[in-house]
C-alpha cells in the first residue's frame, strides 16, 4: 500500500524542509545514517555525505546542479557485502537505475537501503556549475530550482543543462523505496512524499506523514516535461547517428580522444574491476607499433581509441543508463554521452531490455534461450 | 574490384567447426585460401572484442562457427555467441560496416562438405560487397 503525503515547507526554504525530512529520516530506528548530496563547507560544491549524525545534515542540497559523479558507485561501494546497518540513500533517478543495474550484476545488494528517489531537474556539467556558483552563491540552488520549475529548459542564467539531462525520459524515479515529488507540486507549500514500495510504507507510517492525495496536476506536469525531453532526445539521436554513421564520420567523431579512459572510469555501469584495456593486453611491443605503422604509412598515436570506444559500447551498451557521466568526465568536450544513448537504444531495444528498469529482468548478455534471433545464425539471413 | 581478394577470419569452435574444418581437408576437398581460421575452444569465449578488432585491423568479413544448437560440448556456449552475435549486428552497421560481413553459422564435426560449401559462399558474398572501409582509410 502506497501511501502520499507532504513534507512541510516553511517560509519557501525548500532545502531546509528536505534537510529536516533527512533528519527525520535518520532519526528512526530502521535508519542509521544516510548517503545525500551536501555541500561542503570547505568549498560550494556539492558532494554526497555518509552522515549518521542528524546534526551534520545542514548543507544538505539534491537539488543543486550539481552531478559530480554517478553516486550508484558510492552506493555500491557501500553493499557490495553485508554491512551490519541499514542506510538511507538519496539518488537521482539515474542513479537509481544504474544502481539497479550493479545490482544485478552482484555489485551491490538492495537489503540494506533505503533508496529515496528525487524528481530530478537535471544538472549542468561540471564545470559549469561551478561558474554558475560562483555568480549566485548561496543562492544559486534556488535560482536553479525556481528557473527550471517555472519551465526554462536550456538557458539558466548564463549556463546549459547538461545535454544528458535535456534528453532524459526518466526525471521521475522508479524502483524508489520512496519518491519525493516537485512535478505538478506547489514547492512553496510543500514537496510531495510517496512510498514505492513496502519498505518505504513501513518507514513513512514510522515518521507519521500527513496523507494527502497526489496533487491533479503532477501527472500532466510529468506528462508534458517527458515529452518535451523525448523530444530532445530523438533530435539528439538523428543528430548523433548521422555524424557517425560511417567509420570516416566515427573517426572525426572522437578525433579528440586521448585514451585517458576518464569515460569508463566515470561510467557507473561499466563493470569491469580491471579494464582490459589498462591491462598488458594493450602494452604493446615497441616494434608492434612500427609494423601497424608500416601497413598504411601512418597510424594515430595513442591506438586503439576507436577500438576503445566500440568495446565499451559491445559490453556496457545494454546497462546504458545516459546519465552524462561520460561526456561529464571527457577532458576534450567528446560528446560521448551522445554516442552511447544514440547506440544503446538500439542494442537495448533489440533485447527488450530497459536499463535499470526492472530489478527481475536479467541483463541481456547474461542469459540466453534456445529459440531466439534466428536471424542472425547462417550465411543467407 | 576483379582482382579483390578479402581476407576473412573465422573464429571456430574446437569440437565443431574446426574438426569439420580437418575433415575437409583430410577428404581433400578445396576451399579459398581467403579465410584464416582461428580455432578457439568454443563460440561463448568470442569476446566481442575479438571481431570489433579484427575489423578495425581490416578484416572483410568475420565468420564465428560453432556446434549445431544443443550439440555445445560446454552445453550452451553457442547460444551465449549468438546473443553476442545479435548485439554486434546492431552495434556494427550504425558505423557503416554492412551486416553481412559477420556471420555466425552452425557447423557439426562431420560437415566437412558443407564447410567448403560455406567458405566458398560466404568469399562470394564479401567480394561483391568489396574492401572494408577500416583497410583503406586511417584508424584512430
Amino acid at each position: 500500500m502506497s501511501i502520499t503525503g507532504k513534507i512541510e515547507v516553511q517560509d519557501k526554504d525548500i532545502l531546509g524542509a528536505l534537510g529536516a525530512f533527512f533528519k527525520r529520516v535518520l532519526e528512526t530506528d530502521d535508519i542509521n545514517a544516510i548517503l545525500v548530496p551536501q555541500h561542503l563547507s570547505m568549498k560550494n560544491m556539492v558532494m554526497p555525505t555518509l552522515v549518521t549524525d542528524p546534526e551534520q545534515l545542514n548543507g544538505v542540497d539534491p537539488l543543486a546542479p550539481a552531478f559530480p559523479m554517478n553516486a550508484a558507485k558510492i552506493v555500491s561501494r557501500l553493499t557490495r557485502k553485508q554491512m551490519g546497518s541499514k542506510i538511507a540513500v538519496v539518488l537521482r533517478p539515474c542513479e537509481i537505475r544504474a544502481f539497479v543495474e550493479l545490482v544485478k550484476l552482484k555489485q551491490g545488494q538492495m537489503d540494506e537501503v533505503m533508496l529515496i528517489g528525487m524528481d530530478c531537474l537535471g544538472a549542468f556539467q561540471n564545470k559549469d556549475y561551478l561558474q554558475y556558483v560562483d555568480r549566485h552563491g548561496d543562492k544559486s540552488t534556488e535560482r536553479f530550482y525556481q528557473d527550471v520549475l517555472d519551465g526554462k529548459q536550456a538557458d539558466i542564467e548564463g549556463a546549459t543543462l547538461a545535454s544528458a539531462c535535456m534528453s532524459c525520459e526518466n526525471p521521475v524515479p522508479t524502483n524508489a523505496d520512496i519518491l519525493i515529488g516537485l512535478f505538478g507540486v506547489e514547492i512553496a507549500d510543500y514537496l510531495l512524499v510517496q512510498s514505492q514500495s513496502k519498505r518505504g510504507t513501513n518507514l513513512l507510517n514510522q515518521m507519521h506523514m500527513t496523507e494527502i492525495p497526489e496533487p491533479a496536476s503532477r501527472q500532466d506536469a510529468i506528462t508534458a516535461i517527458v515529452a518535451q525531453r523525448i523530444a530532445c532526445r530523438d533530435e539528439m539521436f538523428v543528430r548523433t547517428r548521422a555524424a557517425t554513421d560511417s567509420l570516416e564520420k566515427m573517426t572525426a567523431y572522437l578525433a579528440n580522444c586521448v585514451n585517458c579512459y576518464n569515460c569508463r572510469v566515470a561510467c557507473p555501469v561499466c563493470y569491469c574491476k580491471e579494464c582490459v584495456f589498462v591491462t598488458d593486453v594493450f602494452n604493446h611491443d615497441p616494434s608492434q607499433y612500427l609494423r601497424w605503422a608500416n601497413r598504411k604509412g601512418v597510424i594515430k598515436m595513442p591506438t586503439d581509441t576507436l577500438f576503445f570506444h566500440l568495446t565499451r559500447l559491445a559490453h556496457m551498451s545494454t546497462a546504458c543508463v545516459g546519465c552524462g557521466q561520460c561526456s561529464n568526465a571527457c577532458p576534450n568536450g567528446i560528446p560521448v554521452m551522445e554516442l552511447f544513448r544514440t547506440i544503446s537504444q538500439s542494442t537495448q531495444r533489440a533485447f527488450e531490455y530497459e536499463a535499470g528498469k526492472s530489478i527481475q529482468q536479467e541483463p541481456p548478455l547474461s542469459v540466453f534461450y534456445e529459440d531466439e534471433f534466428p536471424e542472425v545464425v547462417g550465411i543467407n539471413s | 574490384m576483379q582482382d579483390f581478394e578479402p581476407t576473412i577470419i573465422a573464429f571456430v569452435c574446437n569440437w565443431c567447426t574446426y574438426t569439420a574444418a580437418d575433415l575437409a581437408g583430410t577428404s581433400r576437398l578445396t576451399y579459398p585460401k581467403n579465410v584464416r581460421l582461428i580455432r578457439v575452444m568454443c563460440t561463448g569465449m568470442v569476446d566481442p572484442q575479438y571481431v570489433i578488432k579484427a575489423f578495425l585491423e581490416g578484416a572483410d568479413g568475420v565468420l564465428i562457427s560453432g556446434c549445431h544448437p544443443g550439440d555445445c560440448h560446454y552445453i550452451n556456449g553457442n547460444y551465449k555467441a549468438r546473443r553476442r552475435i545479435k548485439l554486434l549486428k546492431e552495434i556494427l552497421p550504425q558505423f557503416g560496416f554492412e551486416p553481412e560481413r559477420l556471420r555466425l553459422t552452425w557447423i557439426g564435426a562431420s560437415d566437412g562438405i558443407q564447410f567448403a560449401e560455406i567458405m566458398d559462399e560466404l568469399v562470394d558474398q564479401v567480394k561483391a560487397l568489396g574492401p572494408n572501409q577500416a583497410k583503406l582509410k586511417m584508424v584512430i
